[in-house]
């Protein structure tokens, strides 16, 4: 029973960190229609800046709460990834908006390759170690264990959600999405300005990837160039799987996913026998996003119909 | 009279040395090319570059102290090439230094890039030794002008595996890696060797080279109750992995390879990584036999050892002495002397066994203490 | 007069392709006394490319559905190639025999990657064959055991050269007085194989199977509602990129001697789609000029690392990382200003600059 209860935390916590990510990729396909490829590496990016301004004051100011610290790395660290959103987007997707959808897919690669290798000329190629500057308190919970930064985890990924799903359904920015994603035409005919609320979702879907990407990074007390794309893909999976476009189900897909990969990599040689291992754990989203891709492509909560061409 | 006939001589010597069909003829003595290949650029840069400037620097030496071979004086040039640590890119390397007409070669770096290069080596018939690559792979191909100055993954397996279970005492061992040739050839041989020495194998699980999380692989290891972990991979992932162990309230010990021992393993470890052991092929440099001697130097001139420059040197020597013993620099006639090589080394006592390896490869272990990787001791693997 | 013409018109037609057939049969001596013989080597790759650029051009440039994963089916014929003609298994089976089995391999699996994912457009389609190489990779890399299938991440080593008889294609030979080594002979052999496709995909695309893909690209409920059996038409568009990738994995299995899994890893599938969207997709010689371009480009870019050390006494930016910078930079720019690649055809052209109006 311990170990259940273990990897169910395990799992609660890596799902809540896709699920963050995943609201980012579901904004802006709810609204364009578009992967947003490149969205795991503006996490990346997060990490990475927040990171160097969290070893900076570290080094700087030694005796700072561990808190602080972190919020200052978030304070710098999320204007830069909005930023970044914004222009991604004018760059690379809006001169493309009526072009065949093959063009900004493609695009949306490039921009991806070049976030990995811009930020590995600026970082370099070494994983960076995140400083031990956050509580590092363990507690017990019926033989399992959880820690500070794990509960830290769960309850900010839970609020974001939440005000998330307060903003898109109770403000007039939220009605404006909610509005385009429908049809853009009939929005821009109604007097919202389209092109604003599409920067609008990709800035607030690069906050939260900021967000994601420093709690990745404390989390595991690391970051490197490389570290958003799997992490993107995943969350794309998890968008997936919980119906793309819709916010729960983004949140949905992303615990689900996280308890899928948790208990299949703790379970699956138990369960074969031994015949198939924690080797195939990577196997598993991808196996998931196919499935759910095949049999529901609206995905377990969506109701849109995906298949547009 | 006299002065009439060594004027002769001399036209005639002139006459020869013109016709000769060797272009590389340099006054009296006669230029021979090495190859040394490893990646110049890339993430490993830095240990291609240590490489490099290990065999440079026996290259000069042997230059300074002057060579002969069948009579005439010979210096040694290198062609140093950029294999990008990268299969595909080392093969167009190794045509290249084979083109070049190189007699012999130090390199690759990695196992991965070893491999394919052996097989245009073997082809042209150039002998190769490797300074570093450590695959079973590469001297398992039955290629016999492939050699290695460095302690091979299944002799480090072997010891370790051994030292888990007699040495540390662990019955129950559990066992992960990284699904990379080195990663899963080092664990492989782990397990064999701990269960040969009566341990007990609790755990196989596996993980990736990308991977940061492994909270659900250690929880199902904890469920197992293992007295050791065993991680064959590299240091990306083995510290996250001792911080979860950590986070778990795990209490077994952490054993990794050579991946895990490095500088980087304890500054993304923090505090986690104290107690942790890991091993390393052959001997740490102050206990090298001309260790000392060589850093002194190896740093007047190049700056910081990284890693292998001193198995590039003696990679370097060994290569020329057998050149030294046939007494020619063409490959035809002094390979046969190269699995005959007794050498006594910076970095040890080099002798290959039959498949080109280095026979008794050592191997040793450390432990971080105090925040540092400390020598516990080193082990002869026992061939 | 107009017979006189078109006579003209023949000769001349003749006469280049005389002359490029003896050019392409010069080609590898010219490298080889001009740039030496490693560039011969890549020679070979950039053939190795451009089948299978060609073959990703018939998925992603003629049918329109992108596919992210292609490389699994380059490493299935690799792979098919190691196990019928290596010590792995003891078999040691003649290329003839095998490579056609690897081709045939990667066909059945691109039609059971295409049957269930026939509903699927656009981006969704991309990520559930990204998700299929990915999962190819994985087993690859995975079936060790319980039964050793693929030898894991080891790979597998000492696979065959391409031998007819006794002729070992690796090896060097005098043939007509001058002794030709082992990478010309092997470029005239992926010669043979590249004509071959380029011929298959010329043929392809004047034929209906080639118009019924473009009509799909364009619009594929109005394709379907033209008669068009789309299912069938998309099928077999996998079926036959998977094909030539295939046949070129198994050809890069004999020439490099080893494989494993590492080498058909995601950025290979990427570097193959760039080749097409760089030279134009859909176009032939795009794709070839493309494939061609990219393969060659790290090796040019080498030098860079020569001038800023010779410029700076120092290298800034390393060789290796500009590569993958300059490929996202070009894909993102060629979407943006050339929207149908350097070499585009016409059609496509036309196509880009209708949606852009």
């Amino acid at each position: 029973m311990d170990i259940f209860l273990q990897q169910l935390i395990n799992g609660l916590v890596l799902g809540s960190v896709y699920a963050l990510v995943a609201l980012g990729y579901t904004m802006v396909y709810g609204i364009l229609e578009l992967i947003n490829f490149a969205h795991g590496e503006i996490t990346m990016m997060g990490a990475m800046v927040a990171l160097s301004v969290i070893g900076a004051l570290a080094l700087a100011a030694p005796g700072l709460p561990g808190v602080l610290v972190l919020g200052a790395g978030l304070v710098v660290a999320i204007p830069v990834c909005v930023a970044l959103g914004l222009l991604i987007e004018r760059v690379a997707y809006r001169p493309l908006r009526h072009a065949p959808r093959l063009a900004p897919l493609i695009t949306a690669i490039g921009v991806s390759i070049i976030l990995q290798n811009v930020a590995m000329l600026i970082w370099g190629k070494q994983y960076i170690p995140f400083p031990a500057i956050l509580p590092q308190g363990r507690h017990t919970l019926y033989g399992a264990s959880i820690t500070d930064v794990q509960i830290a985890i769960l309850l900010l990924a839970t609020a974001i959600m939440l005000l998330l799903i307060l903003m898109v359904q109770k403000t007039r920015l939220g009605r404006a999405m909610r509005a385009t994603a429908q049809s853009r035409q009939v929005a821009s005919l109604m007097g919202v300005d389209v092109n604003r609320v599409i920067a609008a979702t990709f800035a607030i879907g690069s906050a939260l990837a900021a967000v994601a990407g420093v709690m990745v990074s404390a989390y595991y007390g690391l970051a490197h160039y490389y570290m958003g794309f799997l992490l993107g893909l995943k969350a794309f999976s998890a968008a997936v799987l919980g119906g793309i476009g819709n916010l729960g189900g983004a949140m949905l897909g992303g615990l689900l996913l996280g308890l899928i990969e948790s208990f299949g990599a703790g379970y699956i040689g138990d369960l074969t026998g031994g015949f198939l291992g924690s080797n195939y754990q990577d196997v598993f989203a991808f196996f998931v996003l196919i499935a759910v891709l095949v049999f529901r492509p609206s995905g377990l909560l969506g109701a849109r119909v995906v298949e547009r061409a | 009279m006299t002065g009439q006939r060594l004027a002769w001589v001399m036209a005639a010597a002139v006459l020869v040395a013109g016709c000769g069909d060797k272009p590389q003829q340099n006054g009296d003595s006669q230029v021979v090319l090495i190859g040394q290949a490893s990646p110049l650029t890339g993430p490993q840069a830095h240990l291609g570059k240590d490489n490099e400037n290990g065999a440079r620097m026996a290259l000069d030496e042997i230059n300074a102290a002057g060579l002969t071979l069948g009579g005439k004086k010979v210096v040694l040039e290198m062609r140093s090439e950029d294999d990008a640590a990268d299969p595909k890119t080392a093969t167009t390397v190794a045509q290249k230094l084979v083109d070049e007409g190189v007699v012999g070669v130090i390199g690759h770096l990695n196992s991965g890039a070893t491999i394919p290069a052996s097989k245009i080596y073997f082809d042209n018939g150039i002998p190769q030794i490797s300074p570093s690559a450590t695959a079973v792979a590469y001297t398992a191909s039955g290629f016999k002008t492939a050699f290695r100055v460095m302690t091979n993954d299944a002799q480090q397996g072997t010891v370790l595996g051994d030292y888990a279970v007699t040495k540390l005492g662990a019955k129950r061992i559990a066992i992960i890696d990284d699904r990379t040739a080195y990663g899963q050839g080092l664990a492989d041989e782990v397990e064999k060797a701990a269960k040969a020495a009566g341990g007990d194998v609790v755990a196989r699980e596996y993980t990736s080279d990308r991977s940061t999380d492994f909270m659900a692989i250690l929880t199902s290891i904890k469920g197992k109750s293992p007295d050791l972990v065993f991680f064959g991979g590299m240091d990306p992932q083995a510290a996250p992995m001792i911080k979860q162990m950590k986070q778990l309230g795990m209490k077994a010990k952490f054993l990794g390879g050579d991946g895990a021992q490095t500088p980087n393993f304890i500054d993304l470890a923090g505090a986690a990584a104290e107690g942790a052991m890991a091993s390393n092929p052959g001997l740490p440099l102050d206990a090298m036999p001309g260790g000392s001697a060589f850093k002194a130097k190896f740093e007047a001139k190049y700056g910081q050892i990284q890693n292998y420059s001193p198995y590039a040197y003696d990679a370097m020597h060994v290569l020329v002495a057998a050149m030294k013993r046939a007494d020619s620099s063409d490959p035809a006639k002094y390979l046969a002397e190269l699995p005959k090589t007794d050498y006594q080394g910076v970095t040890g006592h080099i002798r290959f066994d039959a498949k080109g390896d280095l026979a008794g490869g050592a191997v040793t272990l450390y432990q971080v203490k105090n925040g540092k990787w400390q020598t516990l001791e080193t082990v002869q693997s026992g061939k | 007069m107009s017979s006189v013409l078109s006579l003209n018109k023949t000769r001349s037609r003749w006469l280049t392709f005389g002359l490029l057939a003896l050019g392409l049969a010069l080609l590898p001596f010219l490298v080889d006394a001009g740039l030496g013989r490693s560039w011969v080597r890549l020679l070979d790759l950039a053939l190795l490319y451009v089948i299978l650029a060609l073959g990703l051009n018939i998925v992603v440039g003629y049918a329109g559905l992108l596919d992210l994963g292609y490389v699994a089916f380059y490493a299935l014929g690799a792979y098919v190639y190691a196990w019928l003609s290596s010590p792995h298994f003891g078999l040691h089976l003649p290329f003839w025999a095998v490579l056609p089995l690897g081709a045939a391999l990667a066909a059945l699996f691109g039609v059971l990657l295409g049957a269930p994912t026939l509903r699927l457009r656009g981006d969704y389609l991309a990520i559930v064959t990204l998700g299929f190489g990915e999962i190819i990779r994985i087993f690859l890399n995975n079936l060790n055991a319980p039964v050793n299938i693929t030898n894991g991440p080891q790979g597998i080593n000492l696979i065959d050269p391409v031998r007819l008889g006794s002729f070992d294609l690796s090896q060097s030979h005098a043939l007509f007085g001058y002794t030709f080594t082992g990478i010309h002979l092997t470029y005239y052999l992926f010669l043979l194989f590249t004509l071959m496709v380029i011929f298959i995909s010329m043929r392809l695309e004047d034929s209906r199977i080639g118009r019924a893909w473009v009509a799909i690209r364009e619009d594929e409920i109005a394709a379907a509602a033209t008669g068009i059996n789309t299912r069938n038409l998309k099928l077999l568009a996998f079926a036959m990129g998977a094909t030539f990738g295939g046949l070129a994995g198994g050809l890069f299995a004999s020439f490099q001697g080893f494989i494993s899994p590492e080498s058909f890893n995601l950025m290979e599938s990427i570097m193959i789609l760039c080749m097409i969207v760089l030279g134009g997709m859909g176009h032939i010689p795009g794709v070839i000029f493309g494939a061609v371009v990219l393969t060659l480009l790290p090796e040019a870019l080498r030098y860079t690392g020569d001038w800023q050390r010779n410029l700076f006494g120092q290298i800034y930016i390393d060789p290796a990382d500009l590569r993958m910078l300059l490929f996202g930079v070009a894909l993102v720019a060629v979407m943006l200003y050339r929207p149908a690649g350097l070499l585009p055809s016409t059609r496509r052209r036309r196509e880009f600059a209708d949606a852009q109006g």
